[in-house]
């Protein structure tokens, strides 16, 4: 039960991008046609698994090592490397996959949301199962997030906008007022 | 002098890494709740840009093209490391409250990009300006929307009470109020390069009808 209260939790009331400003770059970039908006969602969610998996697993060791002030510098190569390592395997592997989430890969390396999450699952003391579940449910956010103002800013295309409006003012407004709609999800879930 | 000038204020106003260029957005929306935490942060991100500029301008000529990222990022992790053990131990409230935010300077756009971008080309003391004038805009643009939202939000300004709880905008404060209030920002600085751009598209014409006549 509160592996599930764990992974709702991470999807709505603590939405990564809207509540956590946690990867407001590739949200605020990539988010101008639905189609590469699900094409980086699906990349964010499968590294974000794999990469929090793998620094929960390193975490073990550093503190083991007494070595945790060293966590930082070590996540971060850690993402960085493996990202370029998951471009290559899937390169050979399945082009097909490649094809659809190559682009969005290495603009995830400095996508805060990744570290971000790594050092979250660290600080709230997870186990390896409820890691898994909060990096699940942390990709399902951002991909709820950045598929809604997706569709949103398509349809802004056509509108018309004040002058000053245009560009990134307008875009941050409309994702204050998308925010708002999941402050209305705060306090359902208390963990 | 005026040249040294001229790069300060690159940073600062016209290429300000917020409202123009639009990087590290993510520390810039979460951490500015209230003027306090956005000076903070913006001095924590000062401090790791200028000292990584420094140090990678330094190596620039030892480091193989083909490996600088990663080398930029080890640097850069290294005195976010260092900045994070120092908030901890002398203020200790202020990192309790920007919290994730302080390892995550690593993955700061900003950082990396003067890195890449100017420290990596230039020499030491041209970087160390370049490294203050971004600094400086990135700083102070966190301020300043630390303080609308705190003012606005708390009636306060770090953590003085101007009117208390007699007008106040909880909203602010909260998640969607960053958003609405760097959008605001934008829109104004937006609005006044459009009226001064129209204003000089005005005298440069009202200045040929007047060369035409005579």
């Amino acid at each position: 039960m509160k592996i599930f209260l764990i992974f709702m939790s991470a999807i709505l009331v603590n939405n990564f991008v809207l509540q956590r400003f946690l990867g407001i770059c590739p949200f605020l970039g990539v988010s101008k046609k639905i189609d590469t908006a699900v094409g980086m969602s699906l990349a964010v969610i499968f590294v974000m698994v794999l990469a929090s998996v793998i620094t929960w697993l390193l975490n073990g060791l550093l503190v083991l090592m007494g070595l945790s002030f060293l966590k930082t510098i070590v996540f971060i190569l850690v993402i960085a490397s493996l990202v370029q390592f998951v471009e290559i395997f899937l390169k050979k592997v399945s082009p097909g996959l490649y094809e659809a989430l190559g682009i969005f890969l290495p603009l995830i390396t400095t996508n805060c949301a990744i570290l971000g999450l790594a050092l979250l699952n660290i600080q709230n003391n997870y186990g390896l199962l409820e890691t898994i579940f909060n990096s699940l449910g942390a990709g399902f956010g951002f991909g709820l997030a950045l598929i809604l103002f997706a569709g949103i800013r398509e349809q802004l295309d056509f509108a018309d906008i004040p002058k000053p409006f245009k560009g990134l003012a307008g875009t941050l407004i409309t994702a204050g007022i998308l925010s708002m709609a999941f402050v209305g999800f705060s306090g359902m879930i208390k963990l | 002098m005026a040249k040294e000038q001229s790069q300060l204020t690159n940073g600062m106003f016209t290429n300000n890494p917020i409202f123009v260029q639009a990087l590290g957005m993510c520390p810039t929306l979460a951490t500015t709740t209230s003027a306090t935490n956005g000076l903070g942060m913006g001095m924590a991100t000062l401090s790791v840009l200028i000292m990584s500029n420094i140090v990678i301008s330094l190596i620039r000529k030892l480091v193989p093209d083909k490996i600088r990222i990663p080398v930029y990022i080890i640097i850069i992790a290294g005195f976010v490391t260092m900045i994070d053990l120092l908030m901890h131990g002398f203020l200790y409230d202020l990192w309790k409250t920007l919290g994730l935010f302080i390892p995550l300077i690593v993955v700061n756009c900003v950082i990396l990009g003067r890195a890449e971008a100017y420290a990596s080309h230039n020499g030491v003391f041209k970087s160390i300006l370049d490294a203050l004038g971004m600094g400086l805009g990135f700083a102070g643009a966190l301020l300043l929307l630390g303080s609308v939202r705190e003012i606005l939000g708390a009636g306060s300004w770090f953590g003085i009470p101007l009117w208390g709880d007699a007008f106040n905008v909880f909203i602010m404060i909260l998640p969607p109020g960053a958003f609405i209030t760097l959008g605001l920002l934008a829109a104004t600085f937006n609005w006044m390069g459009i009226s001064r751009e129209e204003r000089k598209k005005k005298k440069e014409q009202a200045a040929k009808k007047a060369g035409e006549t005579a």
